[in-house]
């Protein structure tokens, strides 16, 4: 009895030690485990059609998880996916296959992590085999009708939602966000084209810290994009465009009926002519540089006023002109401006083709070849008015050097300071749009100067009036010059 | 040529030719040892060339700036040529010269817009005939009046309402420097980049600034009396403003400078590690 006793308290105690040993590895195993709980999805998701652009772009909207930033607060990000029919896959691989061959004239056999190896050798096969033999120029044309047609069969293969597709990650934005744009190519050759009137479906995740932990959200769809043809956003903008002009066409007909417009005198532009009659009387040639902008900056523009006043100058004292250019269309426009303003100082045969010619579109390459002239034909003025950049002062500290009298003017406002160190006359940023008219007195450019100056009147009154509506919380009036997209 | 010009070709070229025998013999454990050692030797040569401009005109100088030139010319001639019309143009409107140029040619997407262009361009060209250079004035005003239309919207909204929204700043202190009274101003006084005496500076520098500076922009009146003052003030800003402008920049250029130094004694001469 006793040895039985003894038996039972031994397997009593075995049990009991087994079953603690069990529970104390459970407990072991749940504090080194950390398990995540699925978080709850995101409410109010909706996906719309980006307004006031172009369209190809969605606009995406939610409410955060209850779970993110309070509740279980293990919302880490957002992963928003879009529904894409499997073609649009298929034809980004061949997209990238093509590529790598075309590029690299290699083997075709390098892959991508878009799809499964098998996948990718099915399409090698399917599409690359027959054209194995093919050059890059029939691969590519070959890749070109494929494109076409998986463009026209867009429409038709997402209204087959669900079928014959599945999500694509297109974003992972951070907890606390609350929207995003998924805005697609515009023409059909980008990878990521998205054709309008086209529907489209979307879902948010939110992601916990174990991205297999997730919680859907409700699928927002079908929506399609569509482009605008006003943007209301920019109503503001419209509003001070009608202003401008109207105030422009009021002093272009004032000027033009004699009214007198006073313009005070700018420094710059009164040494142009006293420059132009010392090159003369040194029988020395005048160089007028027209910086590196193009033929439709505004400081370029304003510098072709100037060089044809310049120019017409330089004709009637029968001095020499010579005008390197940057640019070929600021040459050609150039030769224009310089031919007609021979023209208009009776002296067509005085003109030289060679007085306008274009150098190069390297910058500086081009600021060589202008030092070198500077050095060898030793101008006795040197203007520079346009659009410059890192250039302004080796041509400026070269004209000095050369001993010539500059006369410079720029809206850079970077290169400004160069010029004001180098040069004996600066003309410093809208100085250089006020000296065209000036010079030109044309009713058109005086009315335009005309409309700036009480353009710059409205800037201080709203700035005064802004400033405070600033201090005093009136945001409806500063809310006036909000301009979006 | 005088002889004094032969000795210091002869002497130049000698160097040349010894900076090439080094740099080779330096590099020999380089593939292609010769050929490398010759471009570094040319590199170096060519920017000796440019900097010996600072101490008059020269025929080195002279030979830099004209292969410069013709280089960078021929270069954006056939950047051109390739990149826009035979990268862009020609396989969307002719296959048989897609063939010719050996590039991709993309049935299916030509549009009638790309003959705009096409167009544009001859008639720049008309300017070489000696009867129809008057043609040529078309495109050029389509180029000029097209993009000063575009800009005018694009200025109108960065130079005009940006910067007077840019404007309305709290010269009293906003939420986090709010105005309490002068006692409180004073006593917490510091110059610290949080404080409220340097935020209340900042927005009243840039109400001054701007204003002054709208000021001597102004034609329509004579810079005198107090509008006089206002463009004093107006222009002493300005001068502020570029001198901060010309030391940063002239910093940019200095570490342009260190560029090329650096090439010369470290990849050239070998001078620093």
């Amino acid at each position: 009895m006793k040895y039985m006793l003894r038996v039972l308290f031994s397997l009593v105690l075995f049990a009991t030690t087994a079953v603690l040993a069990q529970t104390d590895v459970v407990e072991s195993d749940s504090t080194t485990v950390v398990t995540e709980q699925t978080p709850a999805p995101v409410s109010m998701f909706e996906a719309k059609d980006k307004d006031n652009d172009h369209g190809h772009a969605f606009v995406l909207n939610w409410e955060l998880s209850a779970d993110d930033g309070a509740g279980l607060d293990n919302v880490l990000t957002y992963e928003v996916f879009r529904w894409t029919p499997n073609i649009s896959d298929s034809i980004g691989i061949i997209d990238t296959l093509l590529n790598v061959a075309i590029v690299d004239n290699g083997p075709l056999n390098q892959t991508t992590a878009t799809d499964a190896e098998q996948r990718i050798d099915s399409l090698m096969t399917a599409f690359l085999g027959p054209l194995a033999n093919a050059s890059a120029q029939e691969k590519g044309a070959r890749l070109h009708e494929l494109r076409a047609a998986y463009v026209e069969r867009l429409a038709e293969v997402h209204s087959a939602y669900p079928a014959n597709g599945y999500w694509r990650k297109i974003k992972v934005v951070p907890f606390g966000t609350t929207s995003c744009e998924d805005v697609g190519g515009k023409e059909p050759e980008n990878s990521g084209y998205i054709p309008d009137f086209t529907d489209y479906y979307y879902r948010v995740d939110a992601v916990t810290a174990d991205t297999l932990v997730r919680a859907e959200s409700k699928i927002a769809g079908p929506v399609q994009s569509s482009g605008q043809w006003f943007n209301t956003g920019r109503v503001p903008v419209l509003c001070f465009v009608i202003i401008f002009t109207i105030l422009t066409l009021y002093f272009v007909q004032a000027a033009k009926k004699g009214t007198d417009l006073y313009v005070r005198p700018l420094g710059g532009i009164e040494a142009v002519d006293d420059a132009i009659g010392r090159a003369t009387e040194m029988g020395k040639p005048i160089l007028y540089v027209l910086g590196l902008g193009s033929a439709a900056d505004v400081a370029t523009i304003a510098s072709f006023t100037i060089l044809g006043r310049v120019a017409k100058k330089v004709a009637e004292y029968q001095t020499e002109l010579i005008v390197p250019t940057y640019d070929p269309i600021v040459m050609s426009v150039a030769q224009e401006v310089v031919k007609s303003a021979y023209y208009d100082a009776g002296r067509p045969d005085s003109y030289n083709e060679d007085t306008v010619f274009f150098v190069t579109q390297s910058q500086f390459a081009y600021v060589a070849a202008v030092n070198g002239i500077m050095l060898r034909d030793l101008p006795a003025t040197n203007i520079y008015m346009g659009k410059f950049y890192a250039e302004s002062l080796i041509l400026a500290e070269t004209g000095a050097l050369a001993g010539s009298i500059q006369i410079s003017g720029t809206d850079e406002i970077a290169q400004i300071p160069f010029f004001i160190v180098a040069c004996d006359y600066t003309l410093i940023g809208e100085e250089l749009y006020a000296a065209s008219a000036y010079l030109g007195r044309e009713p058109v450019l005086l009315g335009s100067l005309k409309a700036q100056d009480y353009a710059k009147a409205a800037i201080i009154i709203l700035a005064i009036i802004g400033l405070i509506a600033g201090n005093l919380d009136w945001t409806g009036f500063t809310g006036l010059f909000e301009v979006t997209n | 040529m005088k002889r004094s010009s032969y000795i210091v070709l002869g002497v130049v070229s000698a160097i040349f030719v010894l900076s090439w025998v080094m740099k080779s013999m330096s590099l020999s454990e380089v593939d292609d040892s010769i050929m490398q050692g010759f471009l570094l030797t040319v590199s170096a040569f060519l920017t000796l060339s440019i900097f010996s401009f600072l101490y008059k005109d020269n025929p080195f100088y002279k030979f830099a700036e004209h292969l410069f030139v013709g280089v960078s010319a021929a270069f954006w001639m056939c950047q051109g040529f390739w990149s826009t019309l035979v990268g862009n143009l020609i396989p969307r409107v002719s296959e048989s010269l897609s063939g010719f140029f050996m590039v991709p040619y993309q049935p299916g997407s030509f549009n009638f817009h790309y003959w705009i262009p096409v167009i544009l361009g001859l008639l720049l060209l008309m300017r070489l005939a000696p009867k129809g250079g008057w043609l040529s004035r078309w495109p050029l005003a389509f180029i000029v009046g097209t993009t000063a239309g575009l800009n005018f919207i694009k200025y109108l909204r960065s130079d005009f309402i940006d910067q007077v929204s840019s404007t309305f700043v709290p010269l009293l202190g906003d939420e986090t420097n709010k105005w309490t009274g002068v006692g409180d101003f004073f006593s917490n006084l510091s110059l610290s980049a949080d404080s409220q005496f340097v935020a209340l500076l900042a927005n009243w520098v840039i109400f001054v600034g701007v204003f002054s500076g709208l000021v001597y922009f102004f034609f329509s009146k004579e810079h005198k009396g107090v509008f006089g003052v206002g463009s004093r003030v107006g222009i002493w800003i300005l001068m502020i403003t570029f001198g901060a402008s010309f030391g940063y920049t002239v910093m940019g250029r200095i570490s342009l400078l260190v560029g090329r130094l650096t090439f010369l004694f470290r990849d050239w001469l070998g001078l620093i590690s």
